[in-house]
């Protein structure tokens, strides 16, 4: 298992610097190129949340651990931020089987999330908010 | 991400070039919108679309909600990795996918 981790601040723009540094990490390993459009994907909504909602009007820190197993093909991915805390995992799901009309617009970043990893996992350790997802392939 | 318009009389073709991620959905949503006047059909193109996540999604849903009621909204050329997004989320129930 290789693991390797950046930190930066929680904002918008970092969305590409975070994505650029897991793609060149796993690509390096040879992780397939669809799941790391996955994880990509993934990035985008969680990192995304973060910059978002964890710190408010503040600044604040975001850090990614990213691992890779090529013996047991998987990739690990961990955030962990210092704001509010929060579960997604608690957050109401959005009603998938509502027509366009009727849908919200929102509440469907953590769904796919869900849907397209295999496992996710919440935990409030240390004053920070950590969320660990795993995909195999 | 890019964007190229194509209008002919009432129909506009939008094809839709890179990723439409947090960052670049608005630019998306605005691009388009300012557009749609007295169009009936409207195309997205994704034939180039590499990835989508919710922000581009809701973009997506916003303009259906717009179509249904001036027109009809088609989507074309979806690759796997969209397709998959569109299926877990029921997308592809509520959209036109051809």
């Amino acid at each position: 298992m290789k693991i390797k981790e950046i930190t930066v601040d929680a904002v918008i723009s970092n969305i590409s610097v975070v994505s650029d540094f897991v793609n060149e990490f796993l690509e390096n390993d040879g992780c397939p190129l669809k799941t790391i459009m996955k994880i990509d994907i993934v990035i985008d909504e969680i990192f995304g949340n973060i910059c978002k909602y964890a710190y408010e009007n503040k600044c604040g820190k975001a850090e990614i651990i990213v691992g890779i197993d090529e013996d047991s093909n998987y990739v690990s991915l961990t955030f962990k931020d210092s704001g509010i805390k929060f579960d997604p995992l608690e957050h109401k799901r959005p009603d998938v089987s509502l027509s366009a009309e009727e849908r919200e617009i929102g509440g469907l970043g953590i769904f796919i999330v869900e849907k397209i990893m295999d496992e996710i996992d919440y935990k409030y350790q240390d004053g920070k908010n950590v969320l660990s997802i795993l995909k195999r392939w | 991400m890019n964007i190229e318009k194509n209008q002919n009389g009432s129909e506009l073709v939008v094809k839709v070039i890179g990723r439409v991620d947090t960052v670049t959905a608005p630019e998306l949503e605005s691009q388009v919108k300012e557009s749609l006047e007295g169009i009936t059909n409207l195309e997205l193109n994704l034939e180039e679309l590499e990835y989508i996540s919710s922000a581009g999604l809701r973009v997506i849903l916003s303009l259906q909600k717009i179509m249904s009621k001036q027109g009809r909204l088609i989507i074309t050329n979806v690759n796997e990795t969209v397709q998959d997004i569109f299926e877990v989320t029921g997308f592809s129930e509520i959209l036109t996918i051809e």
